[in-house]
């Protein structure tokens, strides 16, 4: 053990020590060193992808997929901007990541040196932590630190810097058994008496509402979470984030709220007199317009990250905890109650309105966007295990919408920074997380644009991804902003794409167009049915739109459920 | 009102600009902010004044302790407290005006600590009205140049808030 190593190996062995199996990157000049040392050790398995953006969203898929902690690799420069994106979005949808980037030599560093840029300066707002390492005998325990930073407390991004002379620079590892991080203690368990207090309000509420994030997925309390449903009859809204969190077969949930929600969910949100808010931050997308936000209830907040509670919505009970040891000591004193009256009164509000995918299906034989989601939700729910990506625009909306999820972690997308191009690099690093699942990039024309070069990389590491795109011709989110609230200028929105059929046969990928409905189950179940990777692109209705929606700033009270009819020629 | 925040944090490299650019981004309006050493190596800190009216003194503190290296951040607002500023004039002092500037200084218990042939520098610690008072008050002479710390702040009586407690936790 007293044989010394190189700062590149010290970095290798240190992964292997936090568990990493697998890792997604891209060379270069300062990382280099790494890159030579890397084959020495078969443990770790290198992903090349095409593009840095590619490896960070990789690591995400990765982490989402697993629970994890997602690694991307980069070089310094260019390499670590290209990663900044997904380190961002890691941030936003508290992700799980260690991105290592090489730097220029530390007698470089200031001198605008070929290849320097200031990536901890860039990445400090939007990283957990993250460390600029100029000796190579920090790289031990600074490894240790930010894989333990990243995967403890409320998960996030950790970027690790290291310059080139650290990385090439020999010394004897001195790997730390604890990290030492005075100001870093993540409080897990909530207080008894915030909870007592949290079990009051809930045995008095005559309509109370559970309200289930991200939280609840990355704190595991799916048991938790069920229990204290079907114990108390409350009924279960989850956040696009909290999809899965609870399965959607359940008579107790409720599916979405907020800007693309379901009006039965608004609707309850702005009646119900307890609002326990399990893990979700009220993100603007769920609240719309705060000050007219559940203006009956009593809020019960549940959050690991203290600085959430308070920040956007007033709270009466603030338990800052893990929320599985939190529901768990609420459980050991929690009463049955029940809620049934309150629960068909919000099923009364769901049948009155057009449900799932009768949505807004105009009276043709167009073929809609939807008749793809109620396929895949057919097909997919019987097909066995599987991972879904979205990328961002309407038909990520509608994929969290009209498909039944039931699986926790099964829906993975980019939720608080809405980054187009996250499927298809997602779904990589979901697919490596689990092997033997069926996993599904489902995009845009638009978004499948924004890293298509990744096609190369499933091919290369034989990934048996299935890709399906929506194809409406559209930059199709911001088409429906603009014909509903500018004036249906369709600037800069209709889009023409490459024959993806084509494309994909390029890189060896086979393909296969659906232009009717007829044609959609047969798709995928082609898809299943072909080994490996296989792409299907969906023409379908270029104009349609999601609904029910909150208008941008709006209160949720206000929903538009069709599009209006046009006033002006 | 004007609330007093007192914290501790590891004195990394880059930690000033980690808080600075939190309070950037968070949008938090900061009126003063000053950063030293405290009586234990290796741990800084911070005295941050902040108007409650504009900005959130409860997003402040928790938005601060995400920071790793922030160890303990204390409101002492409503706590007995020794608030201190420190400013420097350069003032016009031509010899006819010396004596009323000196006398000026002396109520206020201010040093001349420079004498050149026709300007005075002086210096006052003191707590911040008294420093706003003394400004006012020597404005009228003319002041050529001016330097003024941020706050600092130390609560009275025999509780601490000690770094001690903080070096070694692990
Ligand atoms: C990187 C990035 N650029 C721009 C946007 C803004 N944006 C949100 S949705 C959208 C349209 C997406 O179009 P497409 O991928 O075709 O999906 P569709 O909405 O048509 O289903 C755009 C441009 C974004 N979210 N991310
Ligand atoms: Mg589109």
């Amino acid at each position: 053990m007293s044989e010394t190593r190189s700062g590149a190996q010290i970095m290798c062995e240190a992964l292997i020590r936090e568990g990493v199996e697998v890792m997604f990157g891209y060379p270069g000049g300062a990382i280099m060193p790494f890159y030579h040392a890397l084959p020495e050790y078969p443990a770790l398995h290198h992903v090349l992808v095409r593009h840095e953006q590619a490896a960070g969203h990789a690591a995400e898929g990765y982490a989402r997929a697993s629970g994890k902690v997602g690694v991307c690799v980069a070089t310094s420069g260019p390499g670590a901007t290209n990663l900044v994106t997904a380190i961002a979005d890691a941030m936003m949808d508290s992700v799980p990541m260690v991105a290592i980037t090489g730097q220029v030599a530390a007698q470089f560093i200031g001198k605008d040196a070929f290849q320097e840029t200031d990536v901890t300066g860039i990445t400090q707002p939007i990283t957990k932590h993250n460390y600029l390492v100029t000796d190579v005998n920090d790289i031990a325990y600074v490894m240790k630190e930010a894989f333990h930073i990243a995967r403890s407390g409320r998960p996030g991004p950790v970027l690790v810097d290291i310059a080139k002379n650290a990385i090439v620079a020999r010394t004897t590892p001195q790997w730390p058994d604890k990290v030492n991080l005075p100001g870093y203690k993540p409080n897990y368990e909530g207080n008894r008496r915030q909870i007592r207090e949290a079990i009051k309000l809930i045995n008095d509420a005559k309509k109370p509402l559970i309200l289930a994030g991200r939280g609840i997925q990355l704190s595991g309390a799916f048991a938790e979470l069920r229990e204290l449903a079907e114990r108390t009859g409350i009924p279960v809204i989850t956040t696009l984030h909290g999809i899965g969190a609870f399965p959607e077969n359940h008579p107790l949930a409720l599916g979405m709220p907020g800007m693309h929600g379901w009006v039965h969910n608004n609707r309850a949100i702005q009646e119900c007199d307890l609002l326990l808010n399990l893990g979700s931050r009220f993100d603007d997308r769920v609240t719309g317009k705060t000050s007219s936000f559940a203006p009956n209830a009593k809020i019960v907040h549940v959050d690991i990250d203290p600085s959430e509670i308070g920040k956007n919505i007033r709270v009466d009970v603030p338990i800052v905890g893990d929320v599985q040891n939190v529901l768990r000591a609420m459980l050991e004193e929690l009463p049955a109650r029940d809620a049934t009256e309150w629960v068909r009164h919000i099923h009364a509000i769901r049948d009155q309105h057009i449900q799932k995918q009768q949505y807004n299906r105009p009276d043709t034989d167009m073929f809609m966007p939807h008749d793809v989601f109620a396929a895949f939700t057919r097909i997919v729910n019987e097909r066995g295990p599987y991972r879904v990506c979205t990328d961002v625009g309407q038909h990520q909306m509608w994929a969290a919408q009209l498909i039944d999820w039931i699986h926790p972690h099964s829906h993975i997308t980019s939720g608080g920074l809405g980054t187009m191009g996250f499927a298809l690099p997602a779904a990589m690093g979901a697919q490596f997380a689990q092997p033997g699942e069926t996993v599904w990039a489902i995009a845009g024309d638009g978004g499948i644009q924004m890293n298509i070069q990744e096609l190369a990389t499933i091919v290369q590491e034989q990934l048996p991804i299935k890709i399906a795109i929506i194809n409406n011709g559209y930059l199709g989110m911001v088409r429906q902003w603009q014909e509903l609230f500018h004036d249906r200028r369709y600037s800069a929105t209709p889009m023409w794409s490459p024959d993806f059929v084509k494309v994909a046969d390029a890189y060896g990928i086979p393909g296969m167009r659906v232009t009717h409905q007829s044609q959609v189950e047969d798709a995928i179940n082609a898809a299943y049915e072909t080994p490996g990777p296989m792409l299907l692109e969906f023409q379908v209705e270029r104009e349609a739109n999601v609904f029910p929606m909150v208008a941008p700033g709006a209160s949720i009270s206000d929903m538009i459920t069709e599009t209006p009819a046009l006033t002006t020629v | 009102m004007k609330h007093t925040l007192v914290a501790l944090m590891q004195d990394h490299p880059g930690v000033l600009n980690r808080v600075s650019s939190l309070f950037r981004r968070r949008g938090f309006n900061i009126e003063s902010l000053s950063v030293g050493h405290t009586e234990t190596p290796g741990i800084s800190r911070m005295t941050i004044v902040i108007d409650s009216t504009d900005t959130s003194v409860e997003q402040v503190s928790k938005q601060l302790y995400r920071l790793i290296e922030v160890l303990k951040v204390s409101d002492v607002t409503a706590d007995p407290n020794v608030s201190r500023e420190l400013v420097m004039l350069k003032v016009h002092a031509p010899a006819s005006r010396r004596a009323e500037i000196s006398s000026l200084a002396d109520v206020f218990e201010a040093k001349i600590v420079d004498v050149a042939h026709d300007s005075l520098m002086l210096e006052l610690t003191a707590g911040p009205d008294k420093v706003d008072n003394f400004v006012e008050l020597v404005r009228p002479f003319g002041i050529r140049e001016m330097v003024r710390t941020g706050r600092v702040a130390m609560v009275r009586g025999s509780n601490t808030h000690s770094a001690e407690s903080y070096v070694r936790s692990a």
